[in-house]
């Protein structure tokens, strides 16, 4: 119940920032919206051309617009929503509180969780309007398990590089916004896998991310998911999910013995 | 309940180019108001986050209510709590909300009663629907003390809680201070650069220079023994020759 009172508490300290910024609010769609136009005018335009033929690569491109959103939009949940608390000079009123750190991750896991919803319904109502597509009928049941693995890997990264903002502060900023796209051209998002050159294909398969976009296109061709996809996704999330709480543990001593978790947000 | 509420054993920081704790002892009581002083970069904000935990000394023994702050981080943060002009309340939320927020993260019960209980004894209750970044400094000091008594803690560690307040609302504060000490018999860990108010306020006091311990007791104990008039004259002593005393005294 402690726990409970906890996370609410943070979940709350989240939620309450959008009701004081209309700009912050609106910031979360802006960008997610503005690709979806320029993405799905141009998958309008290759089926305009190609008829049938790339019809199911145009379905896949807008899919995949999205889904890289859900995937950048959890990490930036977990991890921006870390830095605020530097920004804001709050970070060290939570450290010395009975707030665990599992407590506060999973705080930010809610919120990014209800801000990538919200982000996903307004897209999916976007892309049904402008380009007659239906992120439901495209991928059914197949959905859920997609979508899900895609907010584990996203927490994974999102645990990662707030592992590298508590031990070098406003230094490890950059990161935030870099590692999402660091995976992104080696998690075959807009192209299958067999484009990549064999020796980055073996990297990519040691990538959650991969298997999930994989197999959203095995939906769209096919109508049916390797079930081998969604179970090596998950495996390697997990993986991922450990070694991030361990590399979250190891950075966060780090900064206890350099000093440096006691001046985060001071300089 | 144990009297002895923090106490440090040969106490050591060493970063690559400074020693920033040199042996550092001390004990704080349940009830005593303690405080920490020393020129800037003496090493009290080392001290404190080593109480906190915030901070891993490298060498020498820390306990706060008995246990280690490193292991026992926890339990122990439920019992005390901190306030210093660097650890602020998000600026972009309501006074209220960061109240409210802090209060589910320490569970406190009727926690609406206690933030207007709070609220009136600093006398920011007029302030409870503001946004805590449009506040003036002392106000947002006087929040901040707010926070530290929401959890009704048994230690309280105060890095210079007056530094930005006009002389009346800081005699203010002081009272609310004492009062809460004393109703609560709690135990308070003070720094500040305000000789006066420390003399006003403090039980005992522990003199630091780089690091290390120079002087040890009572304000009135202190002035008497470095043959001076205030603490005022005693800080600009310790300061100006604070190693060549130690080594006389060591």
């Amino acid at each position: 119940m402690e726990s409970v009172n906890r996370i609410s508490g943070m979940f709350l300290r989240y939620v309450y920032l959008h009701k004081r910024s209309l700009p912050r609010t609106f910031e979360i769609m802006f960008w997610p919206v503005m690709e979806l136009l320029v993405w799905g005018f141009v998958a309008v335009y290759i089926q305009d051309v190609s008829k049938d033929t790339f019809s199911k690569i145009a379905v896949s491109l807008i899919n995949a617009m999205i889904f890289w959103d859900i995937l950048y939009r959890s990490q930036q949940g977990v991890s921006i929503s870390f830095i605020e608390d530097i920004w804001t000079q709050n970070i060290v009123n939570l450290l010395i509180s009975p707030l665990r750190i599992w407590e506060w991750i999973f705080a930010t896991f809610l919120y990014g969780f209800l801000k990538t919803l919200i982000i996903t319904l307004i897209l999916a109502v976007i892309a049904f309007s402008l380009y007659h597509f239906n992120l439901i009928s495209n991928l059914h049941l197949y959905l859920i398990p997609l979508v899900f693995n895609l907010l584990l890997f996203g927490w994974a990264l999102g645990i990662f590089t707030s592992s590298l903002v508590i031990r070098w502060g406003h230094a490890a900023e950059a990161l935030i916004w870099g590692v999402p796209f660091l995976i992104q051209p080696i998690s075959a998002i807009f192209y299958p896998l067999s484009v990549l050159p064999p020796w980055l294909q073996v990297i990519s398969r040691i990538l959650p991310s991969t298997y999930v976009f994989e197999g959203m296109r095995a939906v769209i061709q096919t109508r049916e998911m390797p079930v081998e996809y969604m179970v090596t996704a998950l495996l390697l999330n997990l993986v991922y999910f450990v070694l991030g709480g361990l590399f979250f543990n190891w950075m966060y001593k780090q900064a206890r013995i350099s000093g440096r978790l006691g001046r985060l947000g001071m300089d | 309940m144990p009297a002895l509420l923090v106490e440090t054993k040969n106490l050591c920081k060493v970063y690559p180019e400074t020693k920033a704790l040199d042996n550092l002892s001390l004990r704080l009581n349940r009830g005593e108001i303690l405080g920490l002083l020393g020129p800037n970069g003496a090493g009290k904000t080392t001290a404190i986050h080593i109480l906190l935990g915030l901070l891993a000394p490298t060498s020498g023994e820390v306990k706060v209510f008995g246990m280690s702050p490193f292991t026992n981080r926890y339990s122990i943060a439920q019992r005390l709590n901190f306030s210093s002009a660097y650890a602020q309340l998000p600026s972009n939320l309501k006074v209220i909300e960061n109240l409210t927020i802090f209060s589910k993260i320490y569970g406190v019960k009727k926690y609406r009663e206690k933030i207007d209980t709070l609220l009136g004894l600093f006398e920011v209750s007029h302030l409870r629907n503001r946004l805590t970044g449009a506040l003036s400094a002392g106000e947002k000091t006087r929040l901040n003390l707010t926070k530290c008594f929401l959890n009704d803690p048994e230690l309280l560690l105060l890095d210079e809680p007056t530094a930005s307040l006009d002389p009346e609302m800081a005699d203010t504060v002081r009272k609310a201070l004492k009062k809460i000490q004393k109703e609560k018999n709690m135990g308070i860990l003070y720094t500040s650069h305000n000789m006066p108010e420390v003399e006003e306020i403090c039980d005992r006091i522990l003199f630091i220079h780089e690091g290390r311990t120079i002087a040890e007791g009572s304000p009135k104990d202190i002035i008497a023994n470095f043959q001076s008039q205030s603490l005022e004259q005693v800080f600009i002593k310790i300061v100006r020759s604070g190693d060549l005393i130690w080594k006389k005294e060591g």
